[in-house]
This record gives structure tokens, sequence and C-alpha cells, in this order.
């Protein structure tokens, strides 16, 4: 009774935590990042002052965050409005159980992953919508109306990029799609190549959903002050920052698993020597090789921020609808094609 | 703990919230809270399906319905500036009528079972795990080997209702104002500004000419 407990729940928690820890520790260390990244490429220092090259910023911005005051509006909804930055932060968690770090390292190696992943990012926007509608507050409003038309718009355009890694993988198990992107010829057995355009077209979604720069028309600063989050101070808000963040890890390690071939590596096939299990997962591949592919996609994020300026909000709406969804379905047909005639290698080659 | 057992208390707890949110959809005062009840609503019994074996309907139940149906809905609710004191001065008098429809619900419920009983037709082992493979797959298979007919017929027939939607709230206004994205990428910066190339700075002693400031 008590080690079949044990099995059932104290386990699970114990992984879960495994994943969750260092996930909020990775989003302290990229909010550091992405300020030093940006400060360098403004010809500036970025944070310097705390702890060595100012690596402990993140951590006293936490601190000041959470000894700050949580402020009610008048008259705002108490209880969505403390309901909201919840609700944004467990899907942005929750997604992460069926991320595989590596061939063997998955919190739940579920059948259906991608559609848990569809699910997940899909319910995000009730934070920000409930956010926005509960702090009593025009600019907040507007930004949540914002922020929710343009992630269902940008939704449709990541779930027909999905088809196509299916069409390609035959499976929804992350696990089965990484394995299906095995072979001899490198990283040119990888997803990106024969869906090149979709691969795009899904990192750019992932940008416009997790509404980072330059797609961040529901925070526009400079129209409606902070948008959805205007009126939440204190450790509310570090919720919402938390969410954004983890969400903006997760579409680069989505990224990196669906087109970039997850844990493998860019040299599988190339060489196979058999040195010693140190140095082998340089070409047998590791989590080391995912973690940085992330690194890379989410550095393109900050990329982003710093170069391009914001998008016009009839622009959104017409790149997702118009230019993004008929290229998506196209290359669905493209991908069924280069399936059927047999073009792509698929699954572990000879 | 033992499997079944887990599984018995799960499904009694989300047929609980299932239920329980399902009531508060009809009898919460606030239109927002009730939209969220719904929300809750769809949310337990996707994780009922969950428990059934259904992962594939139970996730394109949050895709949908959670994820893309119920937040369009929260938005117009939200727009709405409704009197709640208003909508509740018809509750007694519309209950009579309520109460027949419901009745007449259940009465046709109740045949449905009672038919399907006579037939005694036992549900069979779950297809999918006799096969050998996930419910997503034996779904897939079923649907476009088997039933590909009524499927595509589906697909069909919501084509036809979103082409219907959009012709019908499509209006032509002789006042609108819109910008051709075409024409605006094709624009020549050469036409718009000019750029001017002059010495960042000017000789020692060539002073130039205070700006004459009208005076009031």
């Amino acid at each position: 009774m008590l080690d079949q407990l044990i099995q059932q729940l104290v386990w699970p928690i114990v992984y879960i935590l495994c994943i969750t820890v260092p996930l909020i520790i990775a989003v302290a260390m990229f909010v550091y990042w992405e300020r030093k990244v940006i400060g360098w490429m403004h010809v500036r220092m970025g944070p310097n002052k705390i702890g060595p090259f100012g690596l402990l910023q993140a951590f006293a911005d936490v601190v000041k965050l959470l000894i700050k005051e949580v402020i009610l509006p008048t008259n705002a909804n108490r209880f969505l409005y403390y309901l909201a930055p919840l609700l944004a932060l467990i899907p942005a968690l929750a997604a992460w159980a069926v991320i595989p770090f590596s061939s063997r390292m998955v919190l739940s190696n579920a059948n259906a992953g991608v559609l848990y992943l569809l699910a997940m990012t899909s319910m995000g926007v009730y934070g920000i919508i409930l956010a926005g509608w509960a702090s009593n507050s025009r600019y907040a409003l507007l930004g949540a109306l914002r922020s929710a038309a343009q992630v269902i718009s940008y939704e449709l355009a990541m779930g027909l990029c999905l088809v196509c890694v299916l069409v390609l993988a035959g499976s929804l198990n992350l696990s089965d799609i990484v394995n299906a992107q095995a072979g001899s010829k490198g990283l040119l057995d990888w997803f990106w190549l024969p869906l090149l355009p979709v691969f795009v077209i899904y990192f750019i979604s992932g940008v416009a959903e997790t509404n980072r720069a330059p797609f961040d028309v529901a925070e526009g600063e400079s129209e409606i002050v902070a948008g959805f989050h205007v009126e939440y101070s204190g450790s509310a808000f570090a919720i919402f920052f938390l969410a954004e963040y983890a969400n903006m890890i997760l579409v680069s390690f989505l990224a990196s698993i669906l087109f970039m071939g997850g844990w493998l590596s860019p040299l599988q096939g190339v060489i196979t020597a058999n040195v010693s299990p140190w140095v082998n997962w340089i070409w047998t591949g590791g989590f080391i090789w995912l973690f940085i592919k992330a690194f890379i996609f989410s550095f393109m994020f900050l990329w982003f921020r710093a170069s391009f300026p914001r998008y016009r909000y009839d622009q959104i709406m017409r790149l997702g609808w118009k230019v993004f969804i008929p290229i998506a379905i196209v290359w669905v047909l493209v991908a069924g094609c280069l399936k059927y005639f047999g073009l792509v290698s698929i699954g572990p080659g000879v | 703990m033992n499997p079944q057992l887990f599984q018995l208390i799960c499904f009694y707890a989300f047929g609980f919230v299932t239920v329980a949110s399902a009531l508060a959809v009809i009898t919460l005062r606030n239109t927002v809270h009730a939209v969220l009840a719904l929300v809750l609503t769809f949310f337990s019994s996707a994780c009922l399906w969950m428990l059934a074996d259904a992962e594939f309907l139970a996730l394109a139940l949050i895709v949908v319905y959670v994820g893309a149906v119920m937040v369009l809905f929260l938005f117009v609710v939200m727009m709405l500036d409704i009197d709640q004191e208003k909508m509740r001065e018809g509750f007694v008098r519309f209950l009579p009528v309520g109460l027949i429809v419901a009745l007449v619900m259940l009465a046709e419920m109740l045949g449905l079972i009672g038919v399907r009983a006579m037939h005694a037709q036992l549900m069979g082992p779950n297809p999918a795990s006799v096969a050998g493979v996930s419910n997503t797959a034996w779904l897939g298979h079923a649907l476009y080997t088997q039933y590909l007919l009524p499927f595509e017929i589906a697909a069909l027939i919501l084509t036809v209702g979103v082409v219907a939607a959009v012709a019908l709230t499509l209006r032509q206004r002789a006042d609108a104002r819109y910008e051709s994205a075409s024409q605006q990428v094709r624009v020549n910066p050469r036409d718009r500004i000019r750029i001017v190339k002059m010495a960042a700075e000017r000789p020692a002693g060539d002073v130039p000419p205070a700006p004459q400031e009208p005076r009031p």
C-alpha cells in the first residue's frame, strides 16, 4: 500500500520538481541573458553590479518583486484578478510534461504529446484575457483583446505546421518524432530541410504566440502602457513574467524537437567511433545537443527584440491569415506527397 | 491504492466537478463567471473522456472548445453590458417552459437508453487496445479508411458553413478605407525621403547666422 503510494505519487512529484525548478532558474538566467544581450546590441553594459558580471541581478529582481505590495484596483473583480496570473502560469508549466530531453529522459511519453501541447498552449490565453478584463482598466482590456485575437490567429498557422511534421513522422509522440529524424546524413536528415517554409512559419508563429517583439502589440508600451498586466504589481506581475519566459523557452525547445532533431547530434552517422561514454554523445546525441539548439532559438527571440520595430496591428493579422496559413496548407500537401513518394527518409537509415 | 480504485475516485471527482460547474453556468449572476464555469465543464468532461481512454477526443475538445470557441465566447460576453437584475426578472415566468423542455428531453433520453438496452448491445473491448495501437492512431485509421465518405461529407458541410458565414457578413462599404499591402511593399524609398550627405562639422570661424526668432 505504502510503497505503491510512493510509486504513484511521490516519484512523479519528484520528477515534476526536477523539471520545474531548473526551468524557473533558467527563466531567471534567461532574463539576465536577455538584458545583457540587448545591452551589448545597444552598445551598453547591461546589468553588471549585483554578483559577478551581474549574474545575480535576476534574483535581486525576484526578491524585489516578491516584497512589493500587490495592489488591487478599485472595482476590480477580486477573484478573477488573482486567478488570472495562475491561469497563465499553469499551462506554461504543464506543457513541459511531454518534452523529451533525451531518448530516456521524458516525464510522460504520451502518445498524443503534440495534441497535449496544442491544448496547453491554447489555454494560456485565458490568463491574459481574464487579467485584462478583471483589472477594470481600459488599457488592460485593449491589450487583452489584441492578445486574444493574435494568439488565436497564429495558433491556426502553428497547428498546420504541426500537421506537416505529423505527416512526415507518422506519430503524435514527441519521442517518435525525434526518432523519425534519425539517419546517417547528419543534420540533413532532420525535418527542417523538407519542411523549410513550415519551420520558419512555426518559429515566427511561436514568437507571435508568446506576444514577444516584434509581435508585442498586446503590451505595446507606446500605445497602451503595458497592455494586459498594466495593473499588476509585485508577485502577481512576477508570475506573468515567469509564464511568458517559460513559454518562450518552451517554443525554443519545441522548434528544436520538431524540426531540428531534438537530442540527435548533427554529426549522426558521420562519425561512428566508440571512444568513451563521456565523448560519444557528441555524435550519438544526448540532452546537451537539445539544450544547445534550444539556447540558439531562445537567443533568436532576443535578437528579434533588439532588431525589429513593432508590427502594426493590421500587418500582424495579414501576415497570420493571408501569408502563413495559405503557405502552411500548401505545405501539408507537399509533405503528404514527400511521404507518399518516399522522398524523405524516416527513421534510422542504414 | 490499486489502480482501479484510483480510477474510480478520479471518475467521481471529475464527474462531480463537471456537474457542479454545469450547474454554476446557469446559476451564477456574473456572465463572465458563467462562461468560465462552462470552460471548467468542458475541461472536466475532457478529463472524463481521458479516463475512458479516448485521449484524442479529450484533447480535441480542449483544443477546439476550450482553446478557441470559448475564448471567442468570452470575448463577446466581456463586451456586453448586461443588466444582471433585468436578466433574472423573467426567471419565474419562463420556469414552466424550461421544465417542460427539460422533461421532454429526459423522456427522450430515457427512451433512447431503453431502446439501446433492449438490443442489449454490449460494448466490446476497446478496439484500439485490441489492435495494439494508440487511440489516436486507431481513430485516424478508422476515419480515413472505413468512414472516409462520412468524414469527407462532414468536412464539406463545415466548409459550406464557413463560406456561408463569410458571404453573409462580408459587406463592401463605399466609405471603407484600407491599405494595399502590395502597394506598400512596392514603395520606392527614393520617392519619399532624400538622404543628404554633408560634413559633420564646420570649419572654425564659420559661424552660422543665429536663427531669427519671431518677436512677439
